[in-house]
């Protein structure tokens, strides 16, 4: 018990006091996750677009395929960004393995499917409004997707936030290709399980905490937005 | 710009699982005029203007205008029975159909003030378009199919939810639409309203085209006991 309490008081101390440490591992782990989020937004959002408004031969199949994705173990996409990334494997000369690029791609993959699928069941709505309109006003395609991004842009930033919720806990795949080396590619998540199995509790406390409030203000955000949007207002 | 009339429609039908909505159609639409669609709830009005507009399925039968499909398709605004509102400003909504045309964002916003001042939601502009209430949002959707100027255009029952004076103030929109050589094709359960605008009515019964003729022989002697029993408002068979 006194260990918990001395743990929690130490951690509050790194807290306020802005341990170089604590920021520096913060930030990286803002940055790796804020540059997959660009990403896989720019991937995801069109996407999840265009299979709302189109109807192709291997629609249902594709959805279905994300959905698959969705649930994919985020440990798996660490272990297979880890072969191909490898020395012998097929981008090996690029030398990414253990770097934070090599994070940020794995948790794009582990993000795409989660963000494109929300993004599409938000924009299969919004279509069904539109539809008649669009079409009797011949519209192309391209056009009716930047419309849609565009009218249904609350639902997508909840359907990105979700997707910062889970790549910046997400544990597994970066600690599979990032390798947690300090000063380099140690963030929140990988720190912890570190901090934690060396029995720092201080550090560990003082990280989760952290990545707690990240939590806490992102659901905030969804919550806000989601509420405006059943309002009508935008 | 050649002529988009006449148009012929042949045998054409639409289905919708199975179920026949409107059909067979045999009409041919003259250049000018305003055709008045009437007939009962559930009669097909709706299916017929869809069709005829090219949004619902031809499942059969032919429908040619006298001009190249898309560029007809180009030359047509149809306002919805339920208003389509996209989820902007009002001014936004309006300027939409020119944005897609590609008319720069300057030009097409002034015009949307213009077209809202017309359409009699000048207070409105700054709103979103979701919070109008029925009646606006038939004013609105009135005021981005005529923000075009095509050259035909469907209306399905655009007054149902408009008032007395608001019901005239679009009523006299249309027919300077009309009087500038816009083809007006629109349905409507006010009988008053039909008398007004028709120059020709088709009356509609059970998917299929019952009478179709010059308004005014029309109102003062249908040539069908269905036709008269619905001017008179009574139950039709
Ligand atoms: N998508 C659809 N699927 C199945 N049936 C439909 C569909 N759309 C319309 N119908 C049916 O087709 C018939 C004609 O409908 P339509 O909407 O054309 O009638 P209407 O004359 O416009 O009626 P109202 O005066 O009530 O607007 C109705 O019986 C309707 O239930
Ligand atoms: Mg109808």
């Amino acid at each position: 018990m006194t260990d918990l309490w001395d743990g929690l008081s130490r951690a509050f101390f790194l807290l306020v006091s802005l341990d170089a440490d604590l920021v520096e591992i913060t930030l990286r782990s803002l940055r790796v996750t804020l540059t997959a989020l660009l990403i896989a937004s720019l991937i995801a959002l069109p996407f999840g677009a265009l299979l709302a408004v189109r109807r192709f031969r291997f629609r249902r199949t594709t959805i279905a395929v994300l959905n698959a994705l969705m649930g994919l173990p985020p440990v798996v996409v660490g272990l297979i960004v880890y072969v191909f990334l490898s020395r012998s494997g097929p981008f090996g000369v690029f030398g990414l393995l253990f770097t934070p690029t090599a994070m940020i791609i794995a948790q794009i993959i582990i993000i795409v499917p989660l963000i494109a699928s929300i993004a599409h069941q938000a924009l299969r709505e919004l279509w069904s409004d539109y539809h008649d309109l669009l079409i009797s006003m011949n519209t192309t395609h391209i056009q009716r997707i930047q419309t849609l991004l565009w009218d249904g842009r609350r639902a997508l930033l909840t359907a990105a936030l979700a997707g910062f919720g889970r790549a910046i806990g997400e544990v597994g795949a970066i600690m599979v290709v990032g390798g947690n080396i300090d000063h380099h590619t140690r963030v929140l998540t990988t720190a912890i399980a570190l901090e934690t199995g060396k029995g720092e509790f201080a550090m560990a406390l003082a990280l989760g905490f952290i990545l707690i409030g990240l939590a806490i203000l992102v659901n905030i955000a969804i919550h806000w937005l989601t509420q405006t949007e059943r309002e009508g207002r935008w | 710009m050649s002529d988009l009339f006449p148009l012929k429609v042949e045998q054409a039908v639409s289905r919708r699982r199975g179920k026949v909505l409107v059909g067979p159609v045999d009409l041919t639409l003259k250049a000018r005029g305003t055709t008045v669609v009437i007939g009962p709830n559930g009669a097909g009005k709706t299916s017929l203007l869809r069709m005829l507009h090219g949004i619902a399925r031809l499942n059969a039968g032919k429908i040619t205008w006298n001009c190249p499909q898309d560029e007809a398709q180009r030359r047509q605004s149809f306002v919805f029975q339920t208003p389509v509102m996209l989820r902007r400003s009002v001014r936004d909504n309006l300027a939409y159909p020119l944005r897609v045309l590609g008319t720069p964002r300057a030009d097409a916003l002034q015009q949307a003030d213009d077209w809202a001042e017309r359409v009699g939601l000048g207070y409105a502009v700054n709103r979103p378009a979701t919070v109008l209430s029925g009646g606006e949002r038939q004013k609105l959707a009135i005021g981005r199919a005529l923000i075009r100027s095509p050259d035909v255009l469907f209306l399905d029952e655009p007054c149902s939810s408009l008032d007395g004076r608001a019901t005239r103030e679009i009523e006299d929109i249309l027919q300077k639409a009309a009087a500038s050589g816009t083809r007006l094709i629109m349905s409507t359960h006010d009988m008053g309203q039909a008398r007004r605008l028709a120059s020709e009515v088709l009356f509609i019964l059970g998917g299929k085209v019952h009478e179709f003729g010059p308004a005014t022989p029309f109102f003062e002697g249908p040539q069908t006991a269905q036709a008269r029993a619905f001017l008179r408002g009574d139950i039709v068979e």
